[in-house]
C-alpha cells in the first residue's frame, strides 16, 4: 500500500461517511417535524377500524405535518395495562374510555388533561357540540376529563331461528319470569339458552347490575355508591341477587362459559349455538367478525329485546344500563391530538359514523342517518330512556368494580349467595 | 507449554525465574481492585433488588392507586386484608401444589429421561431437543398454545373427546379441574430444563465407579439407586432449587391460560398481586403481596441452602 493511494481511500470513506451523516441528519429533521398522535382504542371490527383510518388520513392530508397512529389493545388486556401505561413514556395521546368513577380515580391522579377550559372557550363552543347529558356524564368534580364520543345500550339480542326452533316469542318476554320460563322452554327444546362471558367476568355482572335496577330503581343504587343508607345490603338488592342466583340454577350458559371471553362468547352466538346474549347496541357486526365462520348469523336472524321488567320492582323498563364512552386526553397530549379529537368527534363525522350505523353518537343532531335496524331499535330506546346509567363495574371505580364482576359470576355459578356477594360489594366499597 | 523450550538448567531460564515475584494475595494488594470491581455490582444491586423491595416495602402501608407518591397511610391494614381475602388463602394453596407436583413429578421424570438420554446413542441429541423445546417457548406463548389446546369446543381436547364419543371437559372453565390442567402444562414446560441439568450432571460422573458397581454384580436399579442418584446428589438439590423458586413466581403461564381461574382457583400469588393488586389501581395491596412474597423466597432461599447444599 502506497501512501498516496491510503490517502485517497481515506478520503473516500471520510467522505462517504460525512454524506451517511448528513442524510440522517436531514432525516431526522424531516421526521422532527411530524407530530405523532398516538390514539389508543378497543375496536376489533375491521369495517370500523377501515372507517378511522380513512378519517385519520383525511385529517392528515389537511394537515401534512400530523401522523397518526392507531394503537389497539383487546378489551381486558386495555383495562389492565392502562395505569401503567399512564405512568410510562409511551402513553397515548388519547384512549378509549367507559368514564364513571374509573375514569374520575385517573383524573384524579392528574395523568389526564383537563379540558373544561377548551371545552367552555368561546362560550362553550365546543361544547355543545355534543349532547349535554353527553358531556355531563363525562364531567367530575366540575372538570371535563374526556370527549364525549358514543352512546350505547345493553339489551338481549336472540337467533330468531333458534327461538322459532323452540316455539318461544320474544314479544311475550315482558318481564323477568317470562325471560325464566323463556330459558326453560329453550332448554327443553335442546339449545343452549344464553351466550355467557364468564371468563372476562364483565359479561355477566350486566345481569346483576339490570336486575339491581329494575328492582331498586336510581334511588337506591345511587345511595349505594354514595355509601348511604344500607348501601349494597338494602333489600332489593339482595332480592336482585336472588333473582340471578335462580337464573344460575337453570344452568343456561353454553358449556365451558366460565372460562369464555367476550370475542368467544360473541362467537358462540354467532355460529348460532346459543339462543341469546346480553350485549352491546353493535352486536351484530361484533358477533359476525368473532364467528368460526367469519360470516355469523344473517342480519334478519337477530331480534333485539329490552331487558325485561321486574315486577314489584322500583325501576322501570325504560331504565338503560350502558355506556357513555369518549375519549380520555392524557397530560402530554400535543395540540394536534386535541385538535384531532376535537375533528373525529365532530357532527359531521359522527354523522357518517352513525350512517354506517358503528356507533349512536354522542355529538348533538348527528343521528338522522342512523339507519342500521338493530343500532336504531337501542338509539331509540335510549333517546327515550328514564335513567341512563354507566356499566357498574366503570362507575364504581376499578377496585368496587371488579369486586362486582366477581361476585356476579360466583352467584350465577352457585359459589356465593346473593346475601354474601352484596357483602363483599359493601364491604370492598367501604374501603374506598 | 510447548513454547518453554529452555531447560530446566539453563542459566538464562533461572534468572528469568527469578526476575518474577510472586505476589501473595493480601487484602493491600488487592485492595485497588475492590475498589473498582466492587462499587458497580453493590450499586446494580441495591438499585434494581435492595431499593424496589424497601420501597414496596414502604408502599404496602399506605392505600394508594399508583399514580404519584403514596398519601395514604393504613398501616398494617393492606396485610390484614391480604390474609383475610380468600382468594389470596387459595393462592399460596396453589403454589405449595405446585411446588410439590414440580418436585414430585417433575423431577423423576426429568432423572429418568436424563438417564435414558445420558450416554451416547444414535439419535439422542434428537431426543434431548424435542424435550428441551418446551422450555425454550416464552411462558406466555405456551399458554396461549394451551389454551387452545384444552378449548372444548374447538381445541385438541374437544377433538380427542369427539374422537371416542364422550362429551368434552371443558378443563379450563372448570373450577377443580383448572389447576390440574395448569400443573400439567408446568410440568411440560419445565421438565426439560431439569433433565439437561441432569444430563450434565450424568456427564460429570466417573465412569469406572459405575463399571466397577457393575462388574461387582449391581443390577440397574441397584447402580441407579446407590451408585448414580448419590453421587447426583448436589444436581438433584440444585434443580429442587430452581423448582422451588421458579414454582413460587409463576406468573406468565397462568395468564393467558386462565386468568387466575374460575373463582380464583388457580391463584398464584403473583396472579394475585396482578390482578387485585395492579388492574385494580391498589398498588399498596400489590406492594403487601411482593412483601409477603419476598420474606417466603427469602427464608426458602436461606433455609434451603443452609440446610440442604451446605456441603455442595
Amino acid at each position: 500500500m502506497t501512501y498516496n493511494k491510503v490517502n485517497i481511500r481515506g478520503v473516500r470513506r471520510y467522505a462517504f461517511a460525512a454524506t451517511t451523516a448528513l442524510t440522517m441528519l436531514l432525516g431526522v429533521q424531516a421526521a422532527a417535524a411530524q407530530t405523532v398522535v398516538k390514539w389508543m382504542h378497543v375496536e376489533t371490527v375491521p369495517a370500523y377500524i377501515e372507517k378511522w383510518e380513512d378519517i385519520a388520513k383525511a385529517y392528515e392530508t389537511k394537515h401534512p405535518d400530523v401522523d397518526i397512529q392507531l394503537q389497539f389493545l383487546e378489551n381486558e388486556a386495555f383495562k389492565a395495562k392502562l395505569p401503567t401505561l399512564l405512568q410510562s413514556d409511551a402513553a397515548p395521546d388519547f384512549f378509549y374510555s367507559w368514564g364513571g368513577g374509573v375514569l374520575r380515580q385517573q383524573a384524579q391522579t392528574g395523568a389526564l388533561m383537563d379540558l373544561t377550559e377548551a371545552m367552555n372557550a368561546d362560550n362553550d363552543a365546543w361544547a355543545k357540540t355534543y349532547k349535554p347529558a353527553a358531556v355531563a356524564g363525562l364531567t367530575f368534580d366540575g372538570k371535563i376529563h374526556a370527549v364525549p364520543y358514543r352512546m350505547g345500550t345493553v339489551s338481549f339480542f336472540y337467533n330468531r331461528d333458534l327461538f322459532a326452533k323452540a316455539g318461544v316469542k320474544a314479544e311475550d318476554i315482558k318481564t323477568w319470569n317470562d325471560f325464566l320460563g323463556a330459558v326453560k322452554t329453550l332448554k327443553a327444546a335442546g339449545i343452549t339458552p344464553i351466550a355467557g362471558g364468564g371468563g372476562d367476568k364483565w359479561p355477566l355482572h350486566f345481569y346483576w347490575s339490570y336486575l339491581v335496577m329494575r328492582n331498586g330503581g336510581q334511588e337506591v343504587f345511587e345511595a349505594a355508591k354514595n355509601k348511604q343508607g344500607e348501601g349494597f345490603m338494602d333489600p332489593t338488592v339482595i332480592k336482585a341477587g336472588e333473582q340471578l342466583a335462580e337464573l344460575g340454577k337453570l344452568e343456561p350458559f353454553q358449556n365451558g362459559y366460565l372460562g369464555a371471553s367476550w370475542p368467544q362468547t360473541l362467537g358462540t352466538f354467532g355460529d348460532g349455538k346459543a339462543a341469546m346474549l346480553l350485549g352491546f347496541e353493535n352486536t351484530e357486526p361484533n358477533q359476525r367478525k368473532n364467528a368460526g365462520d367469519g360470516k355469523g348469523l344473517a342480519s334478519d336472524n337477530i331480534g333485539r329485546f329490552a331487558f325485561p321488567a321486574v315486577e314489584g320492582g322500583a325501576g322501570k323498563v325504560t331504565d338503560t344500563l350502558g355506556g357513555l364512552n369518549g375519549w380520555g386526553v392524557t397530560k402530554g397530549a400535543s395540540p394536534a391530538a386535541v385538535d384531532f379529537l376535537r375533528f373525529l368527534t365532530s357532527q359531521e363525522t359522527e354523522r357518517e359514523l352513525a350512517a354506517s350505523g358503528m356507533i349512536i353518537p354522542a355529538a348533538a343532531n348527528a343521528e338522522e342517518g342512523l339507519k342500521d335496524r338493530l343500532v336504531r331499535e337501542s338509539a331509540d330506546q335510549l333517546a327515550a330512556t328514564t335513567w341512563h346509567q354507566n356499566f357498574f363495574d366503570q362507575d364504581l371505580g376499578p377496585s368496587v368494580g371488579r369486586v362486582v364482576n366477581d361476585v356476579s359470576v360466583e352467584i350465577l355459578s352457585g359459589q356465593m349467595s346473593s346475601q354474601e356477594g352484596a357483602q363483599a360489594i359493601q364491604d370492598a366499597t367501604e374501603l374506598e | 507449554m510447548s513454547h518453554m523450550t529452555a531447560s530446566v538448567g539453563d542459566p538464562s531460564s533461572l534468572d528469568a525465574a527469578k526476575k518474577v515475584r510472586y505476589k501473595s494475595p493480601t487484602a493491600r494488594g488487592r485492595l485497588p481492585a475492590l475498589i473498582i470491581f466492587l462499587p458497580p455490582a453493590l450499586l446494580l444491586f441495591t438499585l434494581f433488588v435492595i431499593l424496589p423491595m424497601g420501597e414496596a416495602a414502604w408502599y404496602s402501608l399506605y392505600r394508594w392507586n399508583g399514580y404519584g407518591t403514596p398519601t395514604e397511610f393504613v398501616g398494617v391494614r393492606n396485610f390484614k386484608v391480604l390474609f383475610n381475602n380468600a382468594a389470596f388463602s387459595q393462592a399460596l394453596i396453589n403454589n405449595a401444589l405446585i411446588i410439590v407436583v414440580s418436585l414430585l413429578l417433575q423431577i423423576p421424570l426429568a432423572i429418568w429421561l436424563a438417564v435414558m438420554l445420558g450416554r451416547k446413542m444414535a439419535g439422542v441429541v434428537a431426543f434431548r431437543l424435542v424435550f428441551f423445546l418446551p422450555y425454550v417457548l416464552a411462558d406466555v406463548a405456551a399458554g396461549l398454545i394451551w389454551r387452545f389446546v384444552y378449548d372444548g369446543d374447538y381445541g385438541l381436547f374437544a377433538a380427542v373427546a369427539g374422537f371416542f364419543g364422550v362429551a368434552t371437559p371443558y378443563v379450563l372453565a372448570d373450577r377443580d379441574l383448572a389447576i390440574y390442567a395448569v400443573l400439567a402444562v408446568v410440568i411440560w414446560k419445565y421438565f426439560g430444563f431439569h433433565m439437561m441439568l441432569f444430563i450434565a450432571g450424568l456427564q460429570s460422573l466417573d465412569k469406572s465407579i459405575m463399571e466397577a458397581a457393575e462388574i461387582d454384580g449391581a443390577t440397574g436399579w441397584q447402580r441407579f439407586r446407590y451408585v448414580t442418584l448419590p453421587l447426583l446428589g448436589s444436581t438433584v438439590r440444585l434443580s429442587v432449587f430452581f423448582a422451588i423458586i421458579g414454582s413460587l413466581q409463576l406468573f406468565d403461564l397462568i395468564m393467558p391460560l386462565t386468568g387466575g381461574g374460575p373463582s380464583n382457583s388457580t391463584q398464584t400469588m403473583v396472579t394475585f398481586l396482578y390482578t387485585y393488586g395492579v388492574t385494580r389501581m391498589q398498588v399498596g395491596l400489590g406492594s403487601a403481596v411482593g412483601v409477603v412474597l419476598f420474606v417466603i423466597c427469602v427464608t426458602i432461599a436461606f433455609g434451603y441452602k443452609r440446610v440442604f447444599m451446605r456441603h455442595d
